[in-house]
């Protein structure tokens, strides 16, 4: 298989918070909010260096939603920044009808997400945002996998006119995408080309997809793995071109497995392409205190539990 | 060209007494929609529209344009009435309200293309917010349009109201003015007995704000209120403007429960009449 290297882990977050500083520079219109988390969200920098654009609005989420809506009305571009959690569940209403249902371009950055988030436990450990997020008409929702997807993602954003929901985390975790790289909205990347299985993955799990692709590899099986950085619009094509080759489907994400990355794809192949699919996400369930590594092998997300849907859906394909 | 602004009692009277009557033409029309609110903010939409808001009808985007924001999305009559009579559209559009394929939403909905709408709204408690935004990008860029926000005073037990409240203090924005629609009725009757309001001047006043009230039903008490909301330089204005539910036509005023109801065919024809009867307005 292909090699990647981790060149050294880092959090997803500070990917957003290096391209913000960057934005700062190179785009006056780019606004930042931030509900009182401005070290967690990794915008001090931008704070600092650009205080007439950085926007402390307390905590009070729900006014700075709408307070970045109206923002663009003057032509700013803003992007708000707090938990995964008190980015969606909490202003759910506020994004509905003053960003999504306006069509404001609003960039909703959303950190902490999932369990990875890790000791502070289940109040703050949102799996369902994703889901909430993509049922919204108008809103694009991405998920980077690593540092340096998250600035690129970060960069593309703030180009692309129109509601955004980008979710990020954090623990460290390998960096293993190019720095360099060129982030393309809706387009899923494939990061190995395999023949029996495809495994689609997204944010953290995209890891642990290359890792299980390694081992089985050892097996002798091939696995196609595909980063599904954008969970919606979905990369339809992509994903019918490589089924079509492989022949079954193993889905993974820090979400709820109702309404996440996988939902998407077997509602696509549910319409297009029916087969045997298999999904490594929590089994509605809410979170607990633990680390992160802890966590992930609690809920069963981690790189054994890709192995094992592999095996499992092989199965069904060959029966 | 910036709309002609007026303050001539006489033609704001005419021009409330038409927005009027276009409420009442589209709702009974409609068969269902909100008349209470409708009517009784007839006035302070006329002083927005035909006295104080610098627009231009023709070129609903101009940047020079000051901002409004429906926040009680409800009384999307009487803004399209207003919007119409201003000329952003031709009147015989308000005939289509709530009908399938129509640009008057029963709340204004932003995808529909209508020109002169910021915003969508509906769901209660967003729009001031959006207000702040829209204040603080103009001060951003150091322009001088003002923004105007029309919040209901039910809408004021919204949490989030209070939320931006706060903040459009913190920042002095100066720029901004919040009229509240003081009826003191909501859907299950009296504000006061539902979630008291009072003391709301107070209210406004320990979150920092100007707070002014007004007869919101007198051109002569309304505009003052908009120029001293305009000199401050400080703080941002409420205006509390006093209204009667229903305002414009006797057997209904103050009745709460013309708060989501519209007229039949044969009471907007009696209606009509008596609001062709009587300037209001001009005479308190």
């Amino acid at each position: 298989m292909k090699e990647y290297t981790n060149s050294g882990s880092k959090d997803t977050r500070s990917g957003f918070g290096e391209a913000m500083h960057e934005l700062g520079k190179t785009n006056p219109d780019v606004v930042a909010l931030c509900a009182d988390l401005t070290p967690s969200m990794k915008l001090d920098a931008f704070a600092r260096d650009f205080p007439d654009r950085f926007i402390e609005v307390g905590i009070a989420e729900a006014n700075m939603i709408c307070i970045a809506a109206g923002l663009t009305i003057g032509g700013k571009i803003p992007f708000t920044g707090t938990f995964a959690n008190f980015s969606t569940a909490r202003v759910y209403d506020q994004i509905r009808q003053s960003v999504a249902y306006s069509n404001k371009n609003v960039k909703i950055c959303a950190s902490h997400a999932g369990i990875t988030l890790g000791e502070d436990g289940a109040t703050h450990q949102n799996m369902e945002d994703l889901g909430m997020m993509k049922m919204l008409q108008n809103m694009t929702v991405i998920n980077p996998c690593d540092f340096n997807q998250t600035k690129a993602a970060t960069l593309a954003i703030a180009k692309y006119v129109g509601p955004v929901y980008l979710r990020f985390g954090r623990p460290k975790v390998p960096n293993f995408t190019p720095p360099d790289q060129q982030f393309e909205i809706g387009k899923a990347l494939v990061l190995n080309e395999g023949t029996d299985v495809s495994i689609f993955a997204t944010g953290h799990l995209v890891w642990k997809a290359l890792e299980a692709c390694r081992i089985l590899g050892e097996e002798g099986i091939s696995s196609e793995v595909i980063n599904i950085h954008t969970i919606k619009p979905l990369d339809d094509e992509a994903i019918l071109a490589s089924v079509r080759k492989t022949g079954c489907v193993v889905t993974a994400e820090e979400h709820e497995r109702n309404g996440g990355l996988g939902d998407s794809i077997a509602q696509l192949l549910a319409r297009k392409y029916p087969l045997p699919v298999e999904m490594v996400a929590v089994d509605d369930s809410f979170g607990e205190s633990g680390t992160p590594e802890e966590l992930m092998k609690k809920f069963g997300l981690d790189t054994p539990d890709v192995i094992r849907a592999v095996k499992a859906v092989m199965a069904r394909k060959k029966s | 060209m910036c709309y002609t602004l007026t303050n001539d009692l006489e033609k704001l009277g005419l021009l409330a007494r038409a927005i009027r009557q276009s409420v009442v033409r589209s709702l009974a029309e409609a068969g269902s929609g909100h008349l209470g609110g409708s009517l009784g903010s007839a006035d302070i939409f006329t002083t927005l529209y035909f006295s104080v808001i610098r627009h231009t009808p023709d070129e609903p985007l101009w940047p020079g344009r000051d901002r409004f924001i429906l926040s009680i999305g409800h009384i999307a009559p009487v803004l399209y009435a207003t919007l119409a009579e201003a000329g952003y559209f031709r009147k015989e559009e308000l005939l289509s309200l709530r009908k399938l394929g129509s640009r008057l939403q029963g709340h204004p909905g932003r995808d529909h293309q209508l020109p002169g709408l910021e915003l969508s709204a509906g769901s209660l408690g967003q729009g001031l917010s959006v207000s702040v935004g829209m204040a603080l990008a103009l001060k951003m860029d150091r322009l001088d349009n003002r923004v105007y926000c029309l919040c209901g005073d039910g809408e004021l037990q919204e949490g989030s109201v209070w939320e931006a409240a706060m903040s459009a203090a913190h920042h002095k924005l100066n720029n901004l003015t919040v009229i509240i629609d003081r009826n003191s009725l909501q859907i299950d009757g009296s504000t006061e007995k539902v979630m008291a309001l009072e003391p709301l001047k107070k209210k406004w006043e320990a979150f920092g704000w100007q707070a002014l009230e007004c007869d919101g039903h007198d051109f002569r008490s309304l505009l003052p209120a908009f120029n001293k909301a305009r000199m401050e330089l400080l703080h941002p204005s409420v205006i509390i403007a006093k209204t009667v539910m229903g305002k414009g036509i006797a057997s209904i005023e103050g009745d709460y429960r013309w708060h989501g109801k519209a007229p039949t065919k044969e009471q907007a024809v009696a209606f009509l009449r008596e609001l062709e009867g009587g300037i209001q307005n001009i005479e308190h």
